[in-house]
């Protein structure tokens, strides 16, 4: 298949600032060397806890951050230099959903002029044309077409979300980054919006990032899932490969954390003990290793601890205290 | 006898026009000594509001409750005094909130925040609350707890501050722990943490839990029973395994269908409950799913309330004939 998305030894480190002058005393490494590739149609799971760096990886892909090495490529093709005019062609190609759809939407302008935005900014059509997008995506998402002139405000959390995707969609992007789609949402409200996702990525057959940090819900949607500890990728596989046969401990420790809704099934594993280390100084070997005080972890020290494929298509951190 | 007997309970608030929105609508609940129950529903059903309820803790003036009991002990605390309210909640009900930032004071030390509990509630001084503190801070699992004591919360983790939270909730030893929501905001594996934790220490005392969530997976995991709450009123209750292998109202069944899980099918559409959760202003006086179930309801039960009855021991469901001619065309 071909490889639509690249993202090749990626590091964003952030300057943590301090003492009185807050002048940069220290570096936050939210994403520290990720290299990732998603094939055209597919969808990439991207799972880890808060503050591993999804979010800064999310950003990144979709230009509001920029790298501090590495590159992304899309189709080949750089996806921009960063310099303001972050490459103008290239960007309406790989769109963004986030989390909370009531602070990504201008609350004062209507449904139809948040969906007709982006087709102005990138001079889509006449007015005419544009109307009849709108009313298009509209249909796409499944909200009635008198949502034109309403305003966010008046509708529930669900039906902002489906307003916020259907955005992310005026453009007709290949990829689309979606960061914690359907956290914010309602229990009985966050099955609709995983079906529309699931319709949405078979018709226009996107490719898609789709960061969560509920495994469950990554599973339900993703062919394959990377699992991200402290700005790395620990493990790579596919969907139902990555549940049935972790190899990496953080990974099996995530998925026995999980509760069940099933009374008969309980974590397969013992409670983790310990929390994620600082990004800003990570221990130096295996930063899992370290938090669970593996007596393996001293071997890690030095260690690059790269991805190497365990079985075709499994990759995992070659690590001697968390690959046993 | 039951620890807590809730009866009817009806809370409102008053909306700027002086009007009372019913947001809780005579609720029933009871909680047995040592077990724990669970109430789930969605965002803004009334979980938190029916939790405040139990303290007084309503906010002023606006909150009101308007009818039911609340049997505590066999004593109604909707009619004990301010003082002796008071009392209970420092010393026989402690209360964990969903955001621990908010449950703590931001300028002072956590070891100062759990020494005003001893020095409060059971009289000691400030050394002795001290030595208190410290073996406390131990058992909820806080690393080296005499550098910590000196630390303040912005200083530690979202769950080392739910782990101070849970510290000071205990610290009094109460008979029940209310705790609204309290591993939301945590991962998963610290939410694992917290969850054993304070099952754990509820082993120890043999002190009552009710944990108010919306996660179904915590609730199959902790809890022995359950009440599912939908706009305002509970639609079912039943022991926890009941609940999950024989569920009898629409609005329980669509839920537990339409969660993704570790083990399901994947890639295929989840069965979803259509339509939204009703406004508070558009609730009707009948039966409050019934606009989104499948089911072609007659205009009786939208009108009418039906009675919660029991269908097993201690299973209880809304009495709704059409509901369970849909279990029964669902079993058949
Ligand atoms: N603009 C920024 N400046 C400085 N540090 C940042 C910035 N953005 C993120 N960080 C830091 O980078 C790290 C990774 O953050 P990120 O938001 O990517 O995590 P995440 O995996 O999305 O977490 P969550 O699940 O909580 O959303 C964190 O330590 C965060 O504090
Ligand atoms: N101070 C208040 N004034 C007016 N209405 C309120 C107030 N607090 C809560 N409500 C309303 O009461 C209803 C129940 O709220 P409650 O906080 O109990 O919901 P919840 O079930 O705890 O939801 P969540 O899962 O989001 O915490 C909601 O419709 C809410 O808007
Ligand atoms: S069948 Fe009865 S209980 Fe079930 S949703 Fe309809 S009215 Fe409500
Ligand atoms: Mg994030
Ligand atoms: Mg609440």
């Amino acid at each position: 298949m071909d490889k639509l998305l690249k993202i090749s030894q990626l590091k964003v480190h952030f300057p943590v600032k301090g003492g009185i002058w807050m002048r940069p005393v220290a570096t936050c490494k939210a994403v520290d060397g990720v290299s990732l590739e998603i094939s055209k149609g597919e969808t990439l799971g991207l799972v880890g806890e808060s503050g591993c760096g999804k979010s800064t990886l999310a950003r990144t892909v979709v230009g509001l951050n920029e790298p501090t090495t590495g590159e992304i490529l899309l189709d080949g093709q750089k996806l921009g230099d960063y310099s303001g005019n972050f490459g103008k062609g290239n960007r309406k190609r790989v769109q963004m959903v986030f989390q909370d759809p009531a602070e990504s939407l201008n609350s004062r302008h209507t449904v139809g002029q948040i969906l007709e935005e982006p087709l102005v900014v990138h001079k889509k059509g006449d007015q005419g044309e544009r109307a009849s997008r709108v009313k298009e995506l509209l249909n796409l998402v499944g909200l009635p077409l008198g949502s034109v002139t309403r305003y966010p405000f008046e509708f529930s959390g669900g039906q902002r979300q489906r307003i916020g995707i259907a955005r992310a969609l005026a453009l007709n992007p290949e990829v689309l980054v979606l960061d914690e789609p359907v956290s914010a949402l309602d229990l009985s409200i966050r099955s609709q919006v995983i079906n529309l996702l699931l319709k949405l990525k078979n018709r226009l057959g996107l490719t898609c990032l789709f960061i969560s940090h509920d495994l469950s819900v990554v599973r339900h949607l993703s062919d394959r899932i990377a699992v991200m500890y402290l700005g790395k990728v620990v493990e790579i596989a596919s969907a139902e490969e990555l549940i049935n046969n972790p190899l990496h401990a953080y990974t099996r420790s995530l998925i026995g954390a999980i509760p069940q809704a099933n009374p008969n099934v309980h974590g397969k594993f013992s409670v983790l003990s310990g929390e994620v280390p600082s990004p800003i100084n990570p221990p130096p070997g295996c930063p899992f290793g370290y938090r669970v005080g593996s007596r393996f972890y001293t071997e890690s020290i030095g260690q690059s601890l790269d991805l190497k494929e365990f079985s075709p298509g499994h990759f995992v951190q070659d690590c001697p205290c968390c690959v046993i | 006898m039951n620890l807590l007997e809730v009866r009817g309970l009806e809370v409102a608030f008053e909306n700027e026009e002086g009007d009372d929105l019913v947001v809780v609508d005579r609720v029933d609940l009871s909680l047995k000594a040592g077990k724990t129950l669970g109430l789930v529903g969605e965002s803004g059903c009334g979980k938190s509001v029916s939790a405040l309820s139990l303290l007084r803790l309503l906010p002023k003036p606006t909150g009101k409750i308007l009818n039911g009991s609340i049997l505590w002990k066999g004593n109604d605390l909707l009619t004990v005094s301010s003082d002796d309210i008071r009392s209970i909640r420092g010393n026989e009900i402690g209360m964990i909130f969903q955001e621990p930032m908010n449950a703590l004071n931001p300028a002072h030390t956590i070891g100062r925040q759990v020494d005003e509990v001893y020095i409060t509630h059971q009289g000691l001084d400030s050394g002795q609350a001290r030595v208190h503190t410290l073996k406390m801070l131990e058992k909820v699992g806080i690393p080296e707890p005499g550098i910590r004591a000196n630390e303040y919360p912005h200083q530690l983790s979202g769950g080392m501050r739910q782990r101070i939270v849970i510290a000071i909730a205990l610290a009094c030893e109460p008979d029940l722990i209310i705790a609204d929501e309290p591993t939301t905001a945590l991962d998963v594996t610290i939410q694992a943490q917290v969850l054993q934790l304070m099952s754990e220490l509820q082993e120890q005392s043999g002190a009552s839990l009710l944990l108010i969530t919306h996660d179904l997976g915590v609730v199959a995991q902790t809890c022995d029973e359950v009440a599912v709450m939908y706009a305002g009123r509970i639609v079912e209750r039943a022991p926890m395994r009941r609940l999950f292998e024989f569920p009898q109202h629409a609005y329980t069944r669509g839920l537990l269908a339409s969660i993704p899980s570790l083990t399901g099918p994947i890639q295929t559409e989840l069965p979803v409950i259509p339509g939204i959760v009703p406004a508070l202003a558009d609730l009707n006086s009948g039966c409050r799913f019934a606009p989104r179930s499948s089911y072609a309801h007659e205009q009786e039960w939208l009108d009418v309330r039906a009675p919660l009855v029991e269908v097993e021991d201690n299973h209880w469901v809304e009495d709704c004939p059409a509901c369970r001619r849909l279990n029964s065309d669902a079993l058949s």
